[in-house]
């Protein structure tokens, strides 16, 4: 590489200084250049200036938010379409409904009393699908909180995720976690873990793990505008270029870390004018626009496995919910403001405007799936409710692969307690084995 | 300065019969060779990556640098840049990285350069590491060693002098090791690396360089010690004193003294801090009737405090006849100035002078 950008600042300074080089044997140019013609420090060798000019970061307009549909869903530029089918189209689009559906339920149930906390999706629909849609079924994912769709696009079902939510005796969790915090090996989707940005080195890592095991497989992190100000966030992208791992950072910028904006979150070009700086391929994208962020994903995969090094994308969104069930954005955000993204800019809307006008949707569909869809999630709903919770020695098991004798010895303590003050205790909401 | 020499009566009975079984040889003792702690560690960890090839290693300054105390010696030559890893300087960094690739299959070693800069990757060490398997019930596997030196050094003040003992032996989840022989250290390592589980393990820098008699069965390349079992270094019957890593070789400095006056002393080599070997304790106690927890550490919420916790509130109880008590590192961020810090720390006179008030001598 090098002998090859010296032969090119040679051409460049023949024209540019008329002094003489050799332009036939690259090792004499080298060798030519003396530590005169180029800065020799060991951290930076770009070019020498005489002129005292500090870089604005205000001057420069931004990286460009690549796009495929309008705000209308018309594609503006044909040769983007990715020609998804339709099968796979619609696909997405009952996903995304889906989800949508799910969240109003499951937000709603903890509004009753019915489970802890949820957190809902609105919004960004369209950066998990369009992600998730991208990639292997068997590359690795660590996500942050909000990315259920991709866990849902994978095959998720709405019986696991109210699960989990309800934390009864079907949830893959054993009812060790708060709701959201899914998790499936199957579906290779590291189990959420609440401590903001610690996925992203784990993510590095894991990334490694597989660029040493050759497995033709990446992994993708997702992580929010707020979470890149952690300091794992800066020592995960550091790494993961300097290390050369295969692994997709997906920052989902939607404009809000609870109340704070992202004009307060960072002064900068947002997380996109980073990753150039960390020496990775950087993109910025509309992540309302499922092709776009398709495109993006799909291409930064490709990237990542061939020529093993990281790729950042940073989809632009709006978080049209509220953080969590813990939180009333109305108290530092106005209702229109929310509203304009609800009915200008949603994924949902734009994507099915893209399939109403090729003909693959109609309003009988929509009736038709709306009603289906809202069955199958109140159906599960049900379910999940009527469930009963994890057998009370699940509280036991998993601190370590085998249960210490300080445990066991705890558990059989309470198992005699149990089973001799039986009526003193709720056992029949806790399953038997 | 002498340095000690591990000697357990009990060890070396148990070999000698061994062997004579072996060679026929009635009493010649089978101890082949010296080994520092150094490269005990440091033959673990080799031994490890050869068996199995998704063990590696990575901190700052572990490749080509040899390690900051040497304790990688020769393995980036060995193994190169795949498994012999330098990060940047971000313990929270690597920390995270090494942790994700734990979850993802490998088997990673990671350097602390001490365990004072552990402080800023805490939260992976806790909340990534210890606490995933159970949050993700059985999912996610963490089977991960984090090591390096641990408590006081020399002259390295308050930043560079903590023990972490207490702080990481108090989360479920965690296995901690704090080795203080070479024997200790490679079978308690060995083990680590083998564990399923994440462990840290508590070296001492002071005992790096210190070379201790070991058999041929610590040479062999399948020296596991269990994590979880503390070891009697000196039988004794008068009292007994427990302590872990660098704080035993106060504890034997102590015996030897007190032997003169004619008080044997058992001293018991914790090894582990979790699991808590806290049967081998009571069996002395029940023998001695007295006990005296030594450590380096600082004395609120110490190690210490959790061994006295256990002796009173429980049977042990009963088998003492005077109170038990901790003998710890003064209560104040480690002084710089040679003399302040040699105070700070417990020595030898100390143990005495406590074990010699609790057995009524003058």
């Amino acid at each position: 590489m090098l002998p090859i950008r010296l032969a090119c600042y040679g051409l460049r300074s023949v024209a540019a200084n008329c002094k003489r080089i050799n332009i036939g044997a690259l090792s004499q140019i080298t060798r030519k250049f003396s530590s005169d013609e180029r800065p020799q420090f060991p951290g930076s060798r770009s070019q020498w200036t005489e002129k005292l000019e500090f870089i604005r970061p205000d001057l420069y307009d931004g990286i460009p938010v690549y796009r495929v549909m309008d705000r209308k869903g018309k594609v503006i530029d044909p040769s983007q379409d990715p020609q998804l089918s339709q099968e796979m189209v619609i696909k997405m689009y009952k996903c995304m409904t889906q989800l949508n559906t799910m969240d109003r339920i499951l937000y709603e149930s903890q509004r009753q009393g019915r489970i802890s906390f949820y957190m809902t999706n609105y919004g960004e629909e369209g950066t998990h699908i369009g992600s998730a849609a991208a990639l292997d079924p068997k590359d690795l994912i660590f996500g942050q909180y909000r990315e259920a769709g991709t866990l849902m696009w994978r095959g998720f079902t709405l019986d696991q995720f109210m699960n989990q939510c309800y934390g009864n005796m079907e949830d893959g969790g054993k009812g060790k976690q708060m709701p959201v915090h899914y998790g499936s090996k199957d579906l290779n989707f590291v189990t959420i873990s609440s401590p903001l940005g610690t996925q992203m080195p784990q993510a590095v890592g894991a990334a490694y793990s597989y660029k040493r095991a050759q497995n033709g497989l990446c992994v993708m992190c997702y992580f929010g505008e707020g979470t890149s100000s952690e300091g794992d966030a800066h020592a995960a992208l550091n790494f993961s270029a300097t290390l050369d791992c295969p692994v997709i950072f997906f920052c989902r910028n939607n404009g809000y870390a609870i109340s704070t904006p992202s004009k307060e979150q960072y002064r900068g070009d947002g997380i996109a004018g980073r990753g150039p700086a960390y020496g990775m391929l950087t993109i910025r994208v509309d992540g309302n626009d499922v092709f776009a962020v398709y495109n993006a994903t799909a291409k930064a995969r490709q990237v990542a496995l061939n020529e093993m090094r990281p790729v950042l994308i940073e989809a632009m969104t709006y978080r049209i919910g509220h953080h969590s069930t813990s939180d009333d954005s109305t108290a530092y955000r106005s209702v229109d403001e929310v509203r304009y993204w609800d009915e200008r800019d949603h994924p949902i809307s734009r994507l099915r405007n893209y399939m109403l006008s090729k003909g693959w949707w109609g309003d009988v569909q929509e009736k038709e799936w709306k009603e289906n869809c809202k069955r199958q999630v109140m159906t599960a709903f049900a379910r999940a409710e009527k469930k009963l919770k994890p057998n009370w020695k699940e509280i036991f098991t998993d601190v370590y692969h085998e249960m210490p004798s300080h445990i066991t010895e705890q558990l059989k303590q309470m198992e005699e307690h149990v089973q001799k003050y039986a009526e003193h205790y709720p056992l029949k909401n806790f399953s038997k084995d | 300065m002498a340095a000690p020499i591990a000697k357990s009566n009990l060890v070396m009975l148990k070999n000698a019969f061994k062997y004579v079984g072996l060679r026929g040889i009635s009493t010649s003792r089978p101890a082949s060779a010296q080994l520092t702690v150094r490269d005990a560690l440091n033959s673990a960890i080799d031994e490890e990556m050869e068996r199995d090839e998704r063990v590696f290693i990575l901190g700052e300054e572990v490749a080509q640098y040899d390690g900051a105390y040497k304790i990688s010696r020769g393995l980036w030559k060995k193994y190169g840049d795949k498994r012999v890893i330098d990060t940047p300087i971000t313990e929270m960094g690597f920390a995270g990285i090494a942790t994700g690739a734990a979850m993802a299959g490998l088997r990673p070693i990671c350097e602390f350069m001490t365990w004072n800069f552990s402080m800023q990757a805490i939260d992976h060490v806790i909340n990534s590491a210890a606490k995933t398997f159970y949050m993700s019930a059985g999912m996610v596997n963490v089977p991960i060693v984090f090591r390096g030196p641990n408590g006081a050094a020399a002259g390295v003040a308050a930043q560079h002098s903590q023990c972490f003992g207490a702080w990481y032996s108090h989360c479920p989840g965690l296995k901690v090791i704090a080795p203080y022989s070479a024997e200790d250290a490679k079978g308690l390592l060995k083990a680590a690396i083998r564990d399923p589980d994440p462990v840290v393990c508590l070296e001492n820098e002071i005992m790096y360089g210190t070379a201790f008699d070991v058999s041929d069965e610590v040479l062999s390349k399948d020296f596991i010690l269990p994590i979880g079992k503390a070891k009697i270094e000196r039988a004794g019957k008068h009292i007994t004193l427990v302590a872990f890593s660098r704080a035993v070789a106060t504890c034997l400095d102590a015996a030897k003294e007190l032997s003169t006056i004619g008080i044997e002393a058992e001293v018991i080599n914790l090894r582990s801090l979790r699991p808590l070997d806290f049967d081998t304790v009571m069996e002395s106690v029940k023998k001695t009737n007295h006990l005296v927890s030594v450590e380096h550490g600082w004395p609120q919420s110490g190690v210490g405090a959790e061994i006295v916790s256990r002796m009173v509130e429980g049977p042990g109880f009963y088998h003492l006849d005077a109170p038990p008590v901790r003998v710890t590192g003064a209560d104040i961020p480690m002084p710089y100035a040679k003399t302040l810090e040699d105070h700070s720390l417990p020595q030898g006179k100390d143990v005495v002078r406590v074990v010699k008030k609790l057995l009524n001598v003058q």
